[in-house]
Parts: C-alpha cells; structure tokens; sequence
C-alpha cells in the first residue's frame, strides 16, 4: 500500500484536491463540508512533504500518465524547482482552510458555501497541477481551471459587496487574454516543433535559432504568463480582485496564485529555453528587468496613496512580485535562488497581512480604510502583534524572514554588477516603509473614535499565529529556504552561472 | 409556446430518438467520431428542448437541479474513479491495460467508463447552465 502511496504521489497531490472538490459540492452541511475540504488540504500537505523527502533521495521524479511513455503522453515532473512553489501552495491552502471556517459563513450565504469551497478545492488543485506538469499544453489547462475558479472565488465577494462583481470580470477578461496568449504561443511551439512536453520541448528548440515562429511563440507566452502573473503592466486585474474577494478568499490568492505563474515564467525562461540564448539574454534585460524596476516603485507609490487596506496590500503585491521578477532578470544563479526565496517568503509575508486585515473587517464587520483603524490595535492585541511583525518583515527588517529574502536579493545583485539596481531595491524597501507605518500609526497611537471591545477569535488567529512564526522562524534559521532555492536555481541556470 | 401542439406533439415525439441517439454518439466514440463531449452536448439538448418548449419548471420537474448537481459531480467522480482504480491495482493513474483480462479489453473498458464519465458531465453542465440562465431575475434597474 505504502509503494503505491509513494509511487503514485505526483498525481496524488493533484488529486487529492480535485477529486474532493466534487465531494464537497454535494454536501449541503456547513461544517461537514468545511471538514472535508480541511481533511483535503491537510492530506495534500502532507503528500507535500513526503513528495519534499522523495525529491532529495531521487532529485528528479517523473510520473507518466496513463503510463504513456513521456514525450507523446502526460508527464507530470517533480523535481527540486517544482517542490517549493508545490510545499507554498499546500502550506498556505491547509492555513487558510482553517481560518476561513469562521470567514466563509460570514460572508457567504448558507446555500452557496459548500459551492464555495468546492471551488476553493478547485483552486488549489489547479495550482498545484500547473506546477506539477511537465507539459505544455497540460499546463494551461489547469492555468484554466485555477483562474476560473479563482474568478468565481472572487465574485462570491458580491453578497457584501457589488463591487466584487467589476472586479471578477476584470479579472476574467483580462486572465482569458492571458491564457489565450499563452495558448497561441504552446501552438506556434508545437508547429514547429512537434512536441508539447516541456523537456523535449528544451532539447528541440535548440536547433531553431533564430526561427521567427520560435521567436513569436516563445513571446506570446511569456506575455501571457506575465498577464497571470500580474507582472507591472499587467497587473491591473489584481488589486480589485484581491480588494473585494471575500476575507478567506483574499488570502488564498494573494498568498498562492501569482507565485505558480511566477514559478512557470521560470520555468519558461531558464528550463525550456536556455539562459545563454540571446532570445532569453535580451528578454530578461531589456523587457523584464526594467519592468520590474517599475513595478517596484509603481507598486509601492501606489500602496502610498491608497486608503482602502485591502487594495494598499494589493498594490504592494504588484511590488514584491516585481522584487522576484528583478530576481529572475539578473539571471543568475544566486539571484534566481534569491528570487525563489523571496517567493516563499511573500507568500508568508503576504498571506499574514491578509489574514491580519481581513479578520480586523471580521471584527468590526466594515471594510478596513485608514480612517477606521484607529486604535484597533489595543482592542485586538494578538492580531495587531502579528500585523506588526510581518509589517517589518514585508520592509525587511533583520530577525524577520523578509531581511533573508531582501539580504539575498541585494548580495546577488551587487555580484552581478548591479550596484545601482541593489539600490534601487533599498530605496523602494525605504518607500515601503511610509504605508506600513501609516497602518501601524493608525492602528496603535491614534485614540479610537469610540470604546470598542472586541474578543479576539482562537479560530481565526490560530493560523494568523502559525503563519507569523513561520516568518520569524524562517528569519532565524532560513537554510531550509536558501538550500533548496539554491538547488532551485542550480537546477535552472546551471552551476556554473 | 406551450400553446402550440405542433411543438408540443413533436418535441414528445422527438425526445427519446435525441436521447438514443446521444447514447449511439456516446458508446460509437470507442470506434468512430463520437464520445462524451458531443454525446453529452446532445443528451442535454433533449432536456433543454423539453424546458424550451413546456417552461422552465416543467422542465425542473422532468429533471431536478439537484440531481442535476448529483450527476454533474458524479462524472467528474467516476473518471477519477477508474484513475484510482488502476492506481490501486498497482499501475499508474488512468493506466487502463490493468483493467481488463488482456491490455486491449482493458483499454476497452477504461475509455468507455472514462467517455460515461465525460458525457455524465458535460449533459449535466449544459442543463445547469442552461438553467441557471433562464432563472435569472433581472429587475433591480436603478
């Protein structure tokens, strides 16, 4: 039973989720059908980690679908790069599983919540899938089936607020746009040629320098990642989306959703195409490199001026994935293993801002603007400690695990001659510092307009407490995050980089 | 339209041959154009047809949305089904050769229950889109 289990883990942590989804829509109990989903989640983290051990005794595994051998079937890859965006996607879903029992029936009618979660399932076997796959055209459906859900996700905000609604079909053009981009380009690849598994894929254009229809191809797809991604300039789709999704569902997607896409435009630049082309060299500096620079000043001025907390987290997002895009455009090996880094750490970081300021809207049942915060924070004072510490570890400060991701960040960039990008990095970290510390004024040394009393929910900050350990732990003793993104990225751009 | 008896009569008439001929599609898919996908779009039509013609709530109670739910989830179940029945006989996932006494019959039995699968599916989705739109109420137009 147990070399089965091994055996069959690639699909299993797909399906896992998958398959329950479709249980769970037809449970009409409200906390069955929240068990179920927590058992699913929990489950797939778990095959997570055993997936981790797997992964450093094997290095690379291969799993053949319909055992079809590789190029012409299936093939789902799991190997030392795929595994973190993989142990991100289960850690944050089986966290959030547990915070949005209380979220869910408050924001979402009775009748609609097993629905709920069986598209948050949906969701996350979506992200799981789309970086389990090692193949090309497999990937963009589970790109459909995540964003899809997560779409659907997002206009359930509508029963609070209709907002949600502009949001969701914002996000869903622009996301069909994206995809369709994506699709094109694996259809230019694959007519040239011939092939839609992504290490054949490797092996074959090597041969096409050059070739306009790999130039196009390779373009398109980029493109379209990016748009999923919500890299700088297209990232319009993804402050509403995450400012109006419903509390829980915020979470999710701020802490999981760009980082898959973030994790195949990585893949797509260094492992199906080669670092040392002059396709790649040109696109990284001249195309993602200072779209980034812009992404990180835009995202944070933007943070500056917004009053709506949800949305200020949003636009910092656009920031931080510009710090991970930056990573990957210097294109080195250090650099990429710190962008990896900061990965999983803004997945922390981000995830406990979220659950943070969305479980202060539970409290005080309005939409966190800066003017309401007022004195919150010594009405509620596990949540505002935890808002605090993953506040300075989103600037970076030491002892937190935001400093690991910035201090690598900077060292690989100063190695790679690029003094004056480490410091623009510094500047816009300074900069990020103004809007965390608007919300940190606001909520501690400003007098409440009224007395509030409000007890605190252990169900809510359970996970809000787990989840800011973990920043401070991996801020203590980060090599389980540094050694596997260096693996990462040795397994990406070579060693010798 | 439920006054018309030209409509009437003849979607009576013509509502079991789509059904048969969804199922001809459906189980044909082994050995010529054919499957659930398109077996599953015609299936549905006859339902969609028969709410067209006599209403929508007939049309619920000819087919209530919570079977509809029920199978819907049900196709999608029993295609990861037969993909963990083969996991479980010691193949990989959606390995059909397990199945059957002899690769081919197993083949055979794998594509059908997976197509069954499919065409569940896809039947169901139609109807419920089907359904959902018709129900709507437009009339907060402030």
């Amino acid at each position: 039973m147990t070399d089965i289990l091994i055996k069959n883990l690639p699909i299993l942590v797909v399906l896992c989720p998958l398959m329950m989804s479709l249980i769970v829509v037809l449970i009409p109990n409200i906390f069955l059908s929240w068990l179920l989903t927590f058992a699913s989640t929990f489950v797939a983290f778990i095959f997570s980690i055993l997936l981790y051990q797997e992964v450093q005794i094997h290095s690379t595994i291969s799993y053949a679908l319909g055992n079809w051998a590789p190029p012409l079937g299936i093939e789902y890859v799991i190997d030392k790069v795929s595994i973190i965006p993989i142990i991100i996607i289960t850690l944050i879903g089986f966290l959030t599983t547990i915070f949005s029992s209380k979220m869910m029936p408050d924001e979402i009618n009775e009748t609609s919540i097993s629905k709920v979660y069986s598209l948050w399932l949906l969701a996350i076997a979506g992200l799981i899938g789309l970086v389990t796959t090692g193949d090309a055209f497999n990937l963009f459906v589970f790109l459909e089936i995540s964003s899809l859900a997560s779409v659907a996700l997002v206009a359930m905000g509508a029963q609070k607020d209709k907002q949600a609604l502009v949001a969701a079909y914002n996000y869903l053009i622009i996301g069909a746009v994206g995809a369709t981009l994506y699709v094109i380009g694996v259809g230019l690849l694959y007519g040239i040629t011939g092939t839609l598994n992504m290490a054949d894929l490797s092996e074959r254009v090597v041969d096409l320098k050059n070739n306009k229809a790999l130039i196009a191809g390779f373009g398109f797809m980029i493109v379209g990642i990016m748009v999923k991604a919500a890299v700088f300039p297209m990232h319009i789709w993804l402050p509403r989306a995450y400012a109006y999704a419903p509390s829980a569902v915020s979470v999710l997607l701020a802490a999981t959703a760009t980082k898959a896409s973030l994790y195949i435009l990585a893949r797509i630049l260094f492992s199906v195409f080669d670092i040392a082309d002059d396709l790649i060299i040109n696109t990284l500096s001249y195309v993602i490199l200072p779209l980034s620079i812009i992404a990180m000043f835009a995202g944070t001025i933007m943070a500056i001026y917004e009053k709506d907390i949800k949305r200020l987290l949003a636009h910092s997002s656009v920031a931080q994935i510009g710090y991970i895009t930056l990573a990957f455009a210097i294109g080195t090996k250090a650099s990429v293993a710190a962008g990896f880094i900061h990965m999983f750490n803004h997945a922390l970081i981000k995830g406990a801002l979220f659950m943070a300021i969305t479980s202060i809207s539970f409290y005080i049942q309005k939409r966190v603007t800066l003017s309401n915060l007022s004195g919150l924070g010594r009405a509620m004072p596990i949540t505002f400690f935890c808002f605090v510490i993953c506040s300075l570890s989103l600037a970076g400060l030491p002892l937190t695990s935001g400093f690991i991701s910035k201090l690598y960040l900077i060292k690989a960039s100063i190695s790679a001659d690029g003094l004056w990008i480490a410091i623009l990095i510094l500047f816009s970290s300074a900069l990020s510092v103004i809007y965390l510390w608007k919300m940190i004024e606001a909520l501690w040394l400003q007098k409440p307009k009224k007395e509030i009393i409000i007890k605190e929910n252990p169900t809510i900050y359970t996970s809000l407490l787990i989840i800011t350990f973990l920043n401070i732990y991996f801020g203590l003793d980060a090599s389980f995050v540094v050694d596997s993104s260096i693996e990462a990225a040795e397994k990406l751009v070579g060693v010798s980089k | 339209m439920n006054e018309n008896p030209i409509l009437r009569v003849s979607t009576k008439i013509l509502f079991a041959p789509i059904i048969l001929f969804g199922l001809y599609v459906q189980f044909h898919g082994d050995f010529g154009p054919g499957g659930g996908f398109q077996a599953g779009v015609i299936v549905a039509s006859a339902f969609i047809l028969y709410s067209i013609v006599f209403g929508v709530n007939e049309g619920k109670k000819l087919f209530p949305s919570n079977i509809n739910l029920f199978l819907l989830a049900l196709g999608g179940l029993l295609y990861g089904g037969v993909g963990i029945a083969s996991m479980l006989l010691g193949e990989e996932f959606l390995s059909y050769n397990i199945l059957g006494s002899s690769p081919q019959s197993g083949q055979h039995i794998g594509i059908l229950l997976i197509e069954f699968g499919v065409g569940l599916t896809v039947s169901n989705v139609m109807i419920a889109l089907f359904n959902a739109f018709v129900s709507f109420k437009s009339g907060k137009n402030k």
